[in-house]
This record gives structure tokens, sequence and C-alpha cells, in this order.
């Protein structure tokens, strides 16, 4: 996979706890293409999130490199992570993450906080982003104003809201029923086959990883490819 | 700019939390800039008293008179470039709740002596011309409602009348204003002439007031003139204006220093209860920090936001209880005035609560702020 999006190679993560090491991640290979919808699986501790959180840039390899569009994001500084993340990564959480004092509107203008956008400019791509997820008339909703689902979805319209290279989905639909988390995995399918939208999603929902194109599972720190959608 | 709204909207969390908080600052600038205020009205004397100008008083007490005579010989003293005189009337007016500071003076060379003590050439002229006319300061003739050419009737408590009636009655004949607004506007000041007349022509004065020609030799004429008066039985204490009127606002302490005291007790207090306000603030949105940096905020940025927060409630505090001091003095001098003649919150120290306002807002974010910055995202988005 010549031209992957994402190169992981030999990733090592170690945790210490005082005296005790714990290698979460143990030399991981993993190459992600553009436009592919990946679903990685795992137990508990197995280390999907501490995955995630490497693509994401939120963390860095103990060992090991983590390449997203060409960057080396192991090897980047703090800041430099930050700024990266603005332009590259689009993050959708399990919980949503919204923050509870703005309105759905406020809180996908977030990332664009970040750009050199005019507040015109910034309304114009806000009303596209809750516009793609259905829900424009939600806008000057604040987060306890919006059902689960409709939270999820502003969590989606802010993560792409700056059209984001990569996105991110840590159990996106976890705390979701069956008839929302559907709508959700819809939601996303969408971006991903109409947009080109590249995703890798964590879940322990084997319903929402069959809806995936390809799935991972994670175990004991080591990749076992499952299926292919 | 763009980032105002969300900390607006962060400082709103707890609205209960945050107006308690915002209360205690205002609180505390109010009474900072009160506390200003009264230090200004002390020291007002000492600010506006010039370097030029001695004092000479008895060397026992101010209260002690001394000789009419020894004007001539101050005079004649090497760098004395003008002598004048003033009396402590102490007399009431109506009631002896109606304290104000009247003197006995001789109206040309004592205005000459004090240029801060503003009048129209008209009134002046008036003055000179009436040997029972006084002048009052504007303030004092507000508090009593006077116009010029009121009679404004003052009974003795140790200047008896040699003969007559009891009662000084006095013309006013003009009211003036001060030159720059620290000086006192509420004294009233007549013709030591007519004190003279009434009392019989006891040759005494209260005290000297002496012009140098070189403020810089002040110190060498003030002991040439009480070397003049020494082994008298007058003897002479000579001081520059300044120095006299600071020990004259320092008899019931160094005021400066336990009003300044008092200040930094307050704002170590409130130092305490807006630092507590953002650690908890901070604490509380753990999470909502990783989600912050999660998405593209940087550690800087973040310390910003907190930093930002900290001081838009400060300094809104602030701004808001010196308005409201700023807003109160002017009621509140008529109380005052008997004590504290010039009784307002001086300019600079109205830009001294701004800055303190600000720094409040660091010092108190400062902490949670830095926490906020060194957070992991990985261990912040865990805390929910």
């Amino acid at each position: 996979m010549a031209d992957a999006l994402v190169q992981v190679r030999d990733v090592h993560k170690v945790y210490r706890r005082g005296a005790e090491s714990i290698d979460v991640l143990k030399g991981l290979d993993l190459d992600v293409a553009e436009g592919e919808f990946l679903a990685l699986m795992g137990p508990s501790g197995s280390g999907k999130t501490t995955l995630l959180n490497l693509l994401g840039g939120l963390d860095t390899p103990t060992r090991g490199h983590v390449l997203v569009a060409g960057e080396d994001l192991g090897r980047a500084s703090r800041r430099q992570l930050a700024r990266w993340r603005a332009r590259h990564v689009g993050f959708v959480f399990q919980f949503y993450n919204l923050l509870p004092v703005l309105t759905a509107a406020r809180n996908v203008e977030l990332p664009l906080l970040l750009t050199g956008l005019s507040r015109a400019e910034r309304a114009k791509h806000v009303a596209t982003a809750l516009e793609l997820v259905g829900l424009t008339d939600r806008a000057d909703h604040y987060p306890r104003e919006l059902s689960g689902g409709q939270e999820q979805r502003v969590g989606i319209a802010r993560a792409v809201v700056n059209d984001p290279t990569l996105l991110l989905c840590d159990e996106p639909t976890g705390d979701l029923d069956r008839d929302t988390a559907e709508e959700i995995l819809d939601l996303l399918i969408g971006l991903n086959e109409r947009y080109g939208k590249t995703i890798i999603m964590v879940t322990h929902d084997p319903l929402a990883a069959e809806r995936a194109r390809r799935v991972l599972h994670l175990d004991k720190g080591a990749l076992v490819e499952a299926a292919t959608a | 700019m763009k980032f105002f709204h969300l900390v607006w909207r962060n400082l709103l969390r707890r609205k209960v939390r945050t107006t308690f908080t915002f209360l205690s600052i205002v609180v505390a600038f109010f009474l900072f800039g009160l506390l200003m205020a009264i230090r200004n009205g002390f020291g007002a004397g000492v600010e506006i008293a010039g370097e030029h100008r001695l004092l000479t008083t008895h060397k026992v007490s101010i209260i002690q008179l001394l000789p009419i005579r020894y004007q001539a010989e101050i005079r004649s003293t090497p760098g004395v470039a003008a002598v004048t005189h003033s009396s402590w009337f102490g007399g009431v007016y109506q009631d002896p709740k109606n304290f104000f500071a009247q003197f006995a003076v001789d109206p040309g060379p004592y205005l000459a002596m004090y240029p801060e003590y503003v009048l129209s050439p008209g009134e002046k002229e008036r003055w000179l011309a009436t040997r029972t006319g006084a002048v009052a300061g504007r303030k004092l003739a507000e508090r009593f409602g006077w116009q010029v050419g009121d009679r404004i009737p003052i009974q003795p408590t140790f200047w008896r009348p040699a003969s007559g009636p009891d009662t000084y009655e006095f013309e006013l004949v003009g009211i003036y204003t001060g030159a720059s607004p620290d000086v006192d506007e509420t004294s009233f000041f007549f013709r030591h002439d007519y004190l003279m007349e009434r009392v019989g022509d006891i040759g005494q004065v209260g005290w000297y007031i002496v012009e140098v020609e070189d403020p810089s030799r002040a110190d060498e004429v003030a002991q040439a003139i009480d070397a003049r008066f020494a082994n008298s039985a007058a003897e002479t204490k000579t001081t520059t204006e300044r120095a006299f009127m600071r020990s004259f606002a320092e008899q019931v302490g160094n005021t400066g220093a336990i009003l300044m005291a008092i200040v930094a007790i307050v704002f170590f207090v409130i130092l305490l209860i807006v630092g507590n306000t953002m650690a908890q603030s901070v604490r509380e949105r753990t999470s909502e920090l990783g989600v912050l940096k999660t998405l593209g905020f940087t550690d800087r940025a973040v310390l910003g936001l907190v930093l930002a927060e900290a001081v838009l409630l400060a300094a809104g505090g602030g701004i808001v209880g010196l308005a409201l001091i700023v807003l109160v003095v002017p009621g509140l001098e008529p109380m005052v005035q008997a004590f504290l003649p010039v009784f307002r919150v001086p300019t600079p120290a109205l830009g001294l609560g701004l800055g303190l306002a600000v720094l409040l807002g660091l010092a108190s974010g400062g902490l949670p702020a830095w926490l906020a910055q060194r957070l992991e995202i990985t261990e912040a988005l865990r805390r929910r």
C-alpha cells in the first residue's frame, strides 16, 4: 500500500506506572489508504484507544513511527501536533464531548476559531456542517437541549467542519440506542462514500464494525485482520 | 476577539459563583477607591504644599501665638522673599457640628503667598476694601448655601472680643476656588486686622508663612529664622510647609501606610477568593480543556483562555468597583468635608486600580492556567 494515508511502523507504546511497565502496543504495523473506512475492534485494554490517540497525534509512540499524510507524528513537538490536529484530524467521541456552555453552532465553530477565517466565513462553514448532519434547525440549541443522537451529530459536524484529512471515531455509537447508532453509522458511511473521508473507527459493537469496509482486531497490542466489507 | 464568546460563556458557567466572586471584587475595588480617596485627603495638603514655603510656628506648640513684630525680623532674614501670617480662629457656626477651618489672615500678602486659592479680581478688591469681609471655599459655600453678600455670624471659642457683641459677623465678599483639584476648598478666611480690632490689639499671630528665594536653601533659611529668636520668650520652629503638613497629617500615625496595609490585606483575600474560583472552574472542566486541545488548541492557547477568563472577571469587577466609588464619592464628600477637605479618588489611583485589577486576574488565574496548559490530553479526556 504505497500511497497509504496512514502508515504505522513497528510502533510500541509502553506505559509506566511506578516500577511497572505495561506494553500496550507491541511492534504494530498498519496502513490505511486514503478514502478507507476502517473499524478497529478488540477487548478492553487491547490498545484500540491508544492506537487511535497515536494516529490523532494526541500521544506519541514509545518506539516506531506513525506517519499521517507524510508527517511523522512522533517527531513533532506538542505545539506542532496541536496545529497538525487542527488542520488534519476530526475527532468523534463516544460521549460527544460538546462544550455545554456553547450552542450547537458555537461547538461546531470551535475548530474554525484556530483558522484565519472571518466570522462570516466561519458561519457559512458551520451552517454547511450542520446541514450535512441534518441539524440546521438545532443550531442555537445547547447540548442539554439535544438528544444523544443529535449531540453526536453535532460532534460529527464539529469533526468535519474544517474538512480534515482523517476522521477518528472513538466508540461513536457506544452511548446510543440501536436505531440512533444506525443513523450515526449511516452518516459516517455517507461521509466516507460521498465525500471520500478517511475514517478510522474504534468500536466494541460488531454491528457497527460490519458497516466499515475493513475490520481489524487488536489483541494484546497486535493487529489481526478480520474481514473486508 | 473571536475567542471572547468562549471566554464569556465559560465565565457564566456557574452564574451564582461567578456573581459572588464578581461582587467580592467590586467591593474590594470600591474599598480600594474609598481608601485612596481618604489617603488623598490626608495627603492633599502635603502634595500641594510648596517646597518654597516655610512655616514658622511657636517652638512649644502651634497653638502658642507669636508676636506680630517677628514679621519684619523674618522678612529681613537673608534668603526670605516674602512673609505673611495666619491665625487659627476655631469658631462655631450655628452648631459645633458645623465644623470648618477658619483663619485670620492679611488678605493681600496671603493671596500672593497662596496663588492656588483663586479669587476674581473684583472679589479680591472687595475683600481688601471690607474690614469685616471674608472669603469661603467653593465647597464650604455650597455646604451651607452661602452666597456672596451673606452675613455669616461665627461664635468665637477663644478669641473672645474685648468689647461689643460676642459674635463675629462677617460679610462674605468672595468664594474662592482651587487652582487644582487637590486644593482645599472648605476653608474660611477673614482679615486679621478685624480680629485684632475685636480682641484688642494684642499684636499676635498664629504662625508665619515664609517664602524663600531659593528652595534649595530652605533649611538654611529656616535655621537662620529660628536662630534669630533663640532664647527669646517665644522661640520658633521653622520647617518647610510640606514637612509641616506631613507631620500634621501623620499625627494619628502614618495614615498612608495604614491605609495601604488595609488595601494589601483586602487584595490578598480577594486573590484567594478569585484564585479559588478559577481553580474550581478549571478543575471541573478538565475534560473540556482536553477536548479543546484535541481540536487543535495549543497549550498556550488554553493558558490564554483561562487567563483571559480570570482577567475579564477581575478587570470587570475592578472597573465596576472603581466606577461606583467615583459615583459615590461626591455624595460622601459633604459628610467628611470637615475632616477631609479634599475628598476625591485621584486619577492616578484609578489607573493604579485598573492595573491592580489586571494583575489580580493574572495572579489568580496564573496557577490554574498553568495547570491547564500542562494538562495531558489523554489524561484529561479520561476525566468526566
